[in-house]
C-alpha cells in the first residue's frame, strides 16, 4: 500500500513535470522540467527494483546530457518571441492525438490484458538478488558485442559533435607539427660559398 | 580418328581468330601463312579420311563430341558423322578454300582489309566443314547460319561500296526467307521424332510419312511432305533457287575469291548437299520429289538465259553458277542424289576454277569487269586463258572434261527416271529444261570467252599497257584447279555414280533407282562418252559454242541487231524477269511502308506518346498534385507518422 | 492494490501521448522538440523496465541501456547540429528550415 502511494505521488509530479516541458515557453524552464521528470522517472524505476538504472538515469542522464542541454539553451541566444507565434493553433489538435492515443493505449493494457493478465504487484525477487550484478552478468557474457558497438557509437557521437562545432576561422594563426618536426637544416639555412674578401689597396686606406 | 576430326574442324577456326584477332601483331605474311597451313592441314587430313574410308574400308564414324544441352529428352549435341558423303564434301571444301587463300594473296595484296579477309575465309571453312560433318540438325543449323553469316560479311567485305552493303543486305535478307522455312522444317522434324541426331530420325522416316499435318485448318497434308518441302525452302535459299535466287548475282559484289569459293563451289551448294544427306526422308514424299524437280528445272533454264545477256565478267559465271545449281537440284529431284552430288563435286572444280580465272582477268584489267571493254586477252595471259579454256569446257559438258561426266550422267538420269511413268508433265518439263539448259550454257560460256580473250581489244591504250600475265599466286590454284576440271571426272564417275561409292549414307528406293538403271550399261568412262555422243546433249553443246561463235567472234554486229529485232525479250531478260522489281518495289517497299506506319502510328504515335510519354506525363501531373504534400518541415513528416501509428493502432483495436 | 505492470504500461502510455502532444505544440522549437523526443524514450524505456521485471528478465534492462547510450549519443549529436544551424541562421525556427520542400 505505501508503494502504491509513493507509485501514485511520483506519477502525478512525472506528469505534471512532462506537461511543463510540452507547455514551457523558456526552453531554461523545459529543461528543468525535464530534469525534475528524469529524477521522477528514477524514483519510479527504484520502486521496481531497476536500481541500476535508476542511478544511471540520474548520473548519466541528468548529469551530463541535460547539462548539456542546459548549457546550449543559455549558449544560443534565442529569441523566444519569434517561437511562440502560432502556439495555440496546433493545441487542440495535438490535445486530440495524445488522447486519441491514451485512450487506445489505455485500452489495450487493461482491457485486452484483463483476460489473462494480472494486476497483481510484480513477483518478488530472489534473496540475494543484486540488479547491478545480475544486469553486469548479462552485459559482459551475452550483449559483450552490442556493448562494445555501443561504445563506438559513443565516440562517434564525440566525434561527430567536435567535427560539427569545430570552427575554423580566417586568419587564426596555427602550428603544422609534422612540418616542424621534419624540417632540416637545408631548408632553413643556405651556405654560400664565397671568397673571402680580397685585400685591395685602395680598401685599405 | 576423332581427333583428325576435331582437327580438320578447329584448325581453321583457330587460324581465323588468330588472323582475325591479332592480325595487327602478326601482319599481313603472318595472316595468310597462319590460315594456309590452318586450311592445308585440314585438307591433307581430309583426304586421309578419304583414303581411310574410301580406299582402306574404314568405318562410318558417328558420336557426338559434346553435348550442349538436353531438354525435355531433346538432345543437343555437337557430334560427327563422317561417311563418304562426307568425306567427299569435306576433301573438295578444304580443296578449294586451300585454293582460294593461296590465291587470296595474288588478289587481294594491295587491300586494307588483308588479315579480316584471312580471318573470314578461314572462318567460312570452319562452318562449312562444321556444316558437312554434322550429325545432328542442330549441328546443321548452325553450320547453315554461320555460312550464312560468313557470307554476309564477305559480300559487304568492301562496306564503303553502297552496291555491296545493298548485295549483303539483299543476300542476308533472301537468305531468311529461306532460313525460316528450314527451321520450321527442323522443328517439324523434332515435332514428330523428338530428336535431332540423324540416325534416329532418319529411323523413324516411315513413322513421319504415315502420319498427316493440318498446317491450315481442314486440309490434312503429308506430314513427311511437309517436312521435305519446308527443308527444302531453306534449300532454295542458300542454294539460290528461283525464286529465292536474286542475292546470288548481287553477291558478285563481293571479292572474286569469295565468288569463287563461297557463292559457287561450296556455301552454295549446302543446299544440295542437304537434300542428299536428307535423302532417306525425301524418298519417302513423292510430292516433295516433284517440287524439288521442278524448281530445279525451271533454275536451270531460265537463270542460264540470264547469262546470254550480262555484261560483267562475274555476273556471267554467277548466272551460270545459278543454271548449275539448278542442274544439281533436278539430280535431287529425279532421285539421282549421287549424280548431284558428282555433279557438285566436279563444278566445284570448275566453277572455282572459272572465277578465279575471271578474278585473275579482273586483276589484270585494274578491277574492270566489263566484258566488252575486254577482247583480245589471250595473248597477254595465256596461262589464264588455257586454265579458262578447260573451266569453260567443263562447264558446257565437252566430252572428256569433267562437266561432261557429271552433267551428261545427270541428263541420262532425268531421261529415265521414274517419273516418265508417274507424272508426264513434270518429267517433260524438266527433261526439256535440262536439254535446252545445255545449248544455253554453252552460249553464255562461249560469248563470255570469246568476248573476253578473243577478238579485237577494245580497252583503253592505258589498260593495255599494264596489261600482263598475273603472278604466280593467282596462277598457280589456276592450273591446280584445272587439273581436277579436266580429268577428276574419267576417274570417278564409276566408283561414285556407279558404283556403290556412298554406301548408306544415301538411301534411294528401288522404285526410284535411276543410276542403279543406268549403271547396267555402264562399261566404264570411254563407253560412257561413246554412249553419250549418241544422244542430244553434247550436240546442243557443240551448237551453242558455235553459235556463240559465230554470233561473237564471225559477226559481232549481229548480237545487236537480234537486240533490236527482238527487244521485248530482251529487256524481260535484262531486268532478269522483273524479280527484282518485284521484291524491291514489291516486297520491300511494302515492308517499308508497313514499317512507317508502325513507326509513325505503332511506335510513335501509341508506344512513345500514350505510354511512354504518356505514362511519364500522367506520373508528372499526379506528382504535381501530390508534391505539395512535401512541405519540406521536418514536423509534418513527424505528423505523419504519429496519425498513422494513431489510426493503425484504432484500426487493430476497432474494426 | 498491488502497483503492477499495467499501471507502469498506463504511465508511460501517458507520457508517450504527452510527449506526442509536445511535439504538436512545440512544432517551431527545435530544441523543445529534441526535449519531446528525450521524454518519449523515457516513456519506451518505461515499457522495458516494467516488462522485464514482469517477465524476469534481465534483458530489457540491458536494452534500456543501450537506448540510454544511444540517446546521449543523439543528444550530443543533435545539440552539435543545433548550434552549427544557429550560428550559420541565427535562428532555430524550425518554419524556416525548408529547403526539404518538394
Amino acid at each position: 500500500m505505501f508503494q502504491a502511494i509513493l507509485f501514485y505521488l511520483f506519477s502525478a509530479v512525472l506528469v505534471g513535470a512532462a506537461i511543463g516541458v510540452i507547455f514551457s515557453r523558456n526552453p531554461v524552464h523545459g529543461v528543468l522540467f525535464l530534469i525534475l521528470a528524469f529524477f521522477q522517472s528514477a524514483v519510479l524505476w527504484l520502486l521496481i527494483e531497476a536500481e541500476f538504472l535508476a542511478i544511471v538515469l540520474v548520473l548519466v542522464y541528468v548529469g551530463a546530457v541535460m547539462v548539456l542541454f542546459l548549457f546550449v539553451v543559455m549558449m544560443l541566444d534565442v529569441n523566444i518571441e519569434e517561437m511562440i507565434g502560432s502556439y495555440a493553433r496546433y493545441l487542440p489538435f495535438g490535445l486530440l492525438m495524445a488522447v486519441l492515443m491514451v485512450t487506445e493505449l489505455i485500452q489495450i493494457i487493461w482491457l485486452r490484458s484483463g483476460e489473462g493478465g494480472t494486476t497483481d504487484g510484480f513477483a518478488a525477487t530472489p534473496e540475494g538478488y543484486s540488479n547491478t550484478e545480475a544486469l553486469g552478468a548479462v552485459l559482459y557474457t551475452e550483449h559483450v558485442y552490442a556493448f562494445e558497438i555501443a561504445a563506438v557509437i559513443l565516440l562517434l557521437a564525440i566525434v561527430a559533435a567536435i567535427t560539427l562545432t569545430m570552427r575554423r576561422r580566417p586568419g587564426l594563426k596555427q602550428q603544422n607539427i609534422a612540418r616542424q618536426v621534419s624540417v632540416r637544416a637545408a631548408d632553413r639555412l643556405r651556405i654560400v660559398k664565397m671568397q673571402a674578401e680580397k685585400p685591395d689597396a685602395e680598401g685599405q686606406s | 580418328m576423332e581427333n583428325i576430326h576435331l582437327t580438320i574442324v578447329l584448325a581453321p577456326l583457330a587460324a581465323a581468330i588468330v588472323a582475325g584477332l591479332f592480325g595487327k601483331q602478326i601482319g599481313r605474311a603472318g595472316a595468310h601463312w597462319i590460315t594456309i597451313v590452318a586450311v592445308g592441314l585440314s585438307f591433307v587430313l581430309s583426304l586421309l579420311v578419304l583414303k581411310d574410308i574410301w580406299f582402306d574400308g574404314g568405318e562410318v564414324y558417328n558420336y557426338s563430341v559434346y553435348t550442349w544441352a538436353v531438354s525435355d529428352g531433346l538432345r543437343m549435341e555437337v557430334g560427327f558423322l563422317v561417311d563418304r558423303l562426307t568425306a567427299l564434301m569435306m576433301v573438295v571444301v578444304t580443296f578449294v578454300s586451300w585454293m582460294v587463300h593461296i590465291y587470296t594473296i595474288g588478289y587481294m595484296h594491295e587491300d586494307p582489309g588483308y588479315q579480316r579477309f584471312f580471318s573470314y575465309i578461314s572462318l567460312f571453312t570452319f562452318s562449312m566443314l562444321m556444316l558437312v560433318m554434322s550429325n545432328n540438325f542442330l549441328q546443321l543449323f548452325f553450320g547453315w547460319e554461320a555460312v550464312g553469316l560468313v557470307s554476309y560479311l564477305l559480300i559487304g567485305f568492301w562496306f564503303k561500296r553502297e552496291t555491296a552493303i545493298f548485295a549483303n543486305l539483299k543476300a542476308f535478307l533472301v537468305n531468311r526467307v529461306g532460313d525460316f522455312g528450314f527451321i520450321l522444317g527442323i522443328a517439324g522434324v523434332v515435332m514428330f521424332t523428338n530428336s535431332l541426331d540423324y540416325a534416329t530420325v532418319f529411323a523413324s522416316g516411315e513413322a513421319i510419312a504415315s502420319q498427316q499435318i493440318e498446317v491450315i485448318g481442314g486440309n490434312p497434308w503429308n506430314a513427311m511432305t511437309v517436312i521435305c518441302i519446308l527443308l527444302f525452302i531453306g534449300a532454295m535459299g542458300k542454294s539460290a533457287q528461283a525464286p529465292l535466287h536474286v542475292w546470288l548475282p548481287d553477291s558478285m559484289e563481293g571479292p572474286t575469291p569469295i565468288s569463287a569459293l563461297i557463292h559457287a563451289a561450296t556455301m552454295v551448294t549446302a543446299g544440295i548437299f542437304m537434300v542428299a544427306r536428307m535423302s532417306p526422308l525425301y524418298e519417302l514424299s513423292e510430292t516433295a520429289l516433284a517440287v524439288v524437280l521442278t524448281i530445279g528445272a525451271i533454275t536451270a533454264f531460265f537463270m542460264g538465259l540470264l547469262g546470254v545477256v550480262q555484261n560483267d565478267i562475274k555476273r556471267v559465271v554467277a548466272y551460270s553458277t545459278l543454271s548449275q545449281l539448278g542442274y544439281m537440284t533436278v539430280a535431287l529431284g529425279v532421285s539421282a542424289y549421287s549424280a548431284a552430288i558428282f555433279h557438285l563435286m566436279t563444278h566445284a572444280f570448275f566453277k572455282a576454277l572459272l572465277f578465279l580465272a575471271a578474278g585473275s582477268v579482273i586483276v589484270a584489267m585494274h578491277h574492270e569487269q566489263d566484258i566488252r571493254k575486254m577482247g583480245g586477252i589471250r595473248r597477254y595471259m595465256p596461262i589464264t586463258y588455257w586454265t579458262s579454256l578447260i573451266g569453260s569446257l567443263a562447264l558446257i559438258g565437252f566430252p572428256g572434261s569433267a562437266g561432261f561426266f557429271s552433267k551428261d550422267a545427270l541428263i541420262e538420269a532425268v531421261k529415265y527416271s521414274h517419273w516418265a511413268e508417274t507424272d508426264q508433265l513434270v518429267y517433260w518439263i524438266a527433261y526439256l529444261s535440262v536439254l535446252l539448259g545445255v545449248f544455253v550454257t554453252a552460249l553464255y560460256s562461249f560469248r563470255m570467252f570469246f568476248l573476253v580473250f578473243h577478238g579485237e581489244e577494245r580497252m583503253d591504250a592505258e589498260a593495255k599497257s599494264h596489261l600482263h600475265e598475273t603472278p604466280w599466286v593467282v596462277t598457280g590454284p589456276l592450273i591446280l584447279l584445272a587439273i581436277p576440271s579436266a580429268i577428276i571426272g574419267w576417274f570417278t564417275i564409276g566408283p561414285v555414280l556407279f558404283g556403290d561409292f556412298f554406301g548408306d549414307s544415301i538411301q534411294v528406293s528401288a522404285a526410284h533407282d535411276v543410276l542403279a538403271r543406268l549403271g547396267e550399261t555402264f562399261t566404264g568412262s570411254a563407253g560412257f562418252i561413246v554412249h553419250a555422243l549418241q544422244g542430244p546433249a553434247v550436240y546442243l553443246a557443240f551448237a551453242g559454242a558455235i553459235t556463240a561463235w559465230y554470233l561473237y567472234l564471225k559477226r559481232p554486229e549481229l548480237p545487236g541487231v537480234l537486240r533490236d529485232k527482238l527487244s521485248g525479250l530482251y529487256e524481260l531478260l535484262d531486268r532478269k524477269y522483273y524479280f527484282d522489281d518485284l521484291y524491291i518495289n514489291g516486297f520491300a517497299a511494302w515492308g517499308r511502308r508497313i514499317g512507317r506506319l508502325l513507326w509513325s502510328k505503332g511506335d510513335e504515335f501509341l508506344i512513345d506518346g500514350l505510354l511512354v510519354n504518356g505514362t511519364a506525363n500522367t506520373v508528372g501531373r499526379l506528382a504535381g498534385v501530390l508534391r505539395r504534400v512535401q512541405t519540406g518541415y521536418l514536423y509534418h513528416y513527424a505528423f505523419a507518422m504519429f496519425i498513422g501509428i494513431t489510426l493503425i493502432l484504432a484500426w487493430l483495436l476497432w474494426s | 492494490m498491488m502497483i503492477g505492470l499495467q499501471h507502469y504500461l498506463t504511465l508511460s502510455a501517458v507520457l508517450f501521448a504527452l510527449s506526442i502532444a509536445g511535439i504538436f505544440i512545440n512544432r517551431r522549437n527545435l530544441i523543445l522538440l529534441l526535449m519531446c523526443i528525450e521524454l518519449m524514450l523515457l516513456a519506451v524505456n518505461f515499457n522495458f523496465i516494467a516488462f522485464s521485471r514482469y517477465l524476469g528478465d534481465e534483458t530489457g534492462q540491458v536494452f534500456v541501456f543501450f537506448i540510454l547510450t544511444v540517446a546521449a549519443a543523439e543528444a550530443a549529436i543533435g545539440l552539435a547540429i543545433l548550434v552549427v544551424l544557429f550560428r550559420n541562421r541565427r535562428s532555430i525556427n524550425v518554419a524556416e528550415l525548408d529547403s526539404m520542400k518538394g
